[in-house]
C-alpha cells in the first residue's frame, strides 16, 4: 500500500494531479446544484407572498 | 426532425428531460471513472522510461481533449445563436464555459506537474503550452464578457461571436506539435494505424476520456437547469413548477 502511495518516488507530482481533478470536478458539480436549490427556494418564497 | 429540435429546445422540456437524465449520467460517469482509475493506477504497469510519473496522463490527456471538445461545442452553440437565436443554445454556451475553463486549467496544471520531473521545468513558452494557455484566456473572456453585459440576450450574442472567432485556436493547438519544434511530445493515441501506447495504458486512458465526456454532459445539465430557472423566473412554466413542488 505504501508502495502504491509512493508512486515510484513521483507521489508529489501524481497525487496533486488527481487531487486537483477531484476538486475541479466536484466544484463544477456542487456550485450549480447549490444555485439551483437556492433559486427554487426563492421562487417558493415568492409564491408564498402571493406575488 | 425540426419538430423534435423545436421541442427539445424549449426550456421547460429541456429542464424536465435534463432532470431525468442526471441520475443515469451520474451512474455511467461513476462506472467509467472507477474502472478507468483502477486500470490506470493499479493494473497498468509503470512506464519503462518515465516510471510511475506517466500516470498523470490519465488526467492530463482526457482533460486536454475535453478543453478542445467543449470549446468546439461552444462555437457550435454560437452559430446556432447567430442563425436561429435559440434560447437553449445561449444557456448551453454560457454553462459550458466554466466547465471548459476547468478542464483547460487542469490540462495546464497537470502538464506542469508532469513537466517538472520529466523536462526539469514547470513551464516553457512552446507552441502547445502557449496555445493552450490562450484557450484558457478565451474561456475566461467568454465568462467575463457574459457577466459584464446585463441584458442576457445581448450578452449571448456577444459571447457567440467571441466563441466563433476563438475557434481558430483549436486547430492551432491540435497541430502545434507538428507545425513547430516543441518540447511537448507528438500525438501517441490518434495514430490509429499503430498507436505508440500499449493497450494496458490505452484502455484506462479511453475510459477516463469517456468518464470526462459523460461528466461534461452531467455538469452541463445541472448548470443549465439552474441557468434556465434564473433566466425564465418570470415565465409561466417556472411559476407552475415552483407551485407544484
Amino acid at each position: 500500500m505504501s508502495e502504491f502511495l509512493n508512486m515510484g518516488g513521483y507521489a508529489a507530482y501524481v497525487w496533486p494531479s488527481y487531487g486537483l481533478a477531484a476538486i475541479l470536478l466536484w466544484l463544477n458539480w456542487y456550485l450549480p446544484k447549490r444555485q439551483h436549490q437556492q433559486l427554487l427556494r426563492q421562487l417558493r418564497r415568492r409564491n408564498d407572498k402571493g406575488e | 426532425m425540426f419538430l423534435w429540435f423545436h421541442k427539445f429546445g424549449s426550456p421547460p422540456h429541456f429542464y424536465r428531460i435534463a432532470g431525468k437524465w442526471i441520475p443515469w449520467l451520474a451512474a455511467i460517469f461513476a462506472i467509467f471513472l472507477i474502472s478507468g482509475l483502477y486500470g490506470g493506477l493499479v493494473l497498468a504497469p509503470a512506464d519503462y522510461q518515465q516510471g510511475d510519473s506517466y500516470r498523470i496522463i490519465f488526467i492530463h490527456v482526457p482533460a486536454a481533449w475535453m478543453s478542445l471538445f467543449i470549446y468546439v461545442a461552444m462555437a457550435f452553440c454560437g452559430v446556432v445563436i447567430m442563425v436561429w437565436r435559440m434560447k437553449l443554445a445561449e444557456v448551453v454556451l454560457i454553462c459550458s464555459a466554466p466547465i471548459g475553463a476547468s478542464f483547460t486549467f487542469l490540462a495546464l496544471a497537470t502538464g506542469s506537474l508532469w513537466g517538472k520531473p520529466m523536462w526539469g521545468t514547470w513551464w516553457v513558452w512552446d507552441a502547445r503550452l502557449t496555445s493552450e494557455l490562450i484557450l484558457l484566456f478565451l474561456y475566461l473572456g467568454v465568462i467575463g464578457l457574459h457577466s459584464a453585459i446585463d441584458d442576457k440576450r445581448i450578452a449571448s450574442r456577444a459571447v457567440a461571436i467571441l466563441a466563433i472567432v476563438g475557434v481558430v485556436n483549436i486547430p492551432i493547438i491540435h497541430y502545434s506539435v507538428e507545425w513547430w519544434q516543441t518540447l511537448h511530445q507528438g500525438p501517441t493515441v490518434t495514430k490509429f494505424d499503430k498507436p505508440s501506447i500499449h493497450w494496458s495504458m490505452l484502455l484506462p486512458l479511453l475510459l477516463m476520456a469517456l468518464a470526462f465526456q459523460v461528466y461534461y454532459v452531467l455538469a452541463l445539465f445541472q448548470s443549465c437547469r439552474a441557468e434556465l430557472l434564473r433566466r425564465e423566473r418570470n415565465s409561466k412554466w417556472v411559476d407552475e413548477l415552483s407551485r407544484s413542488q
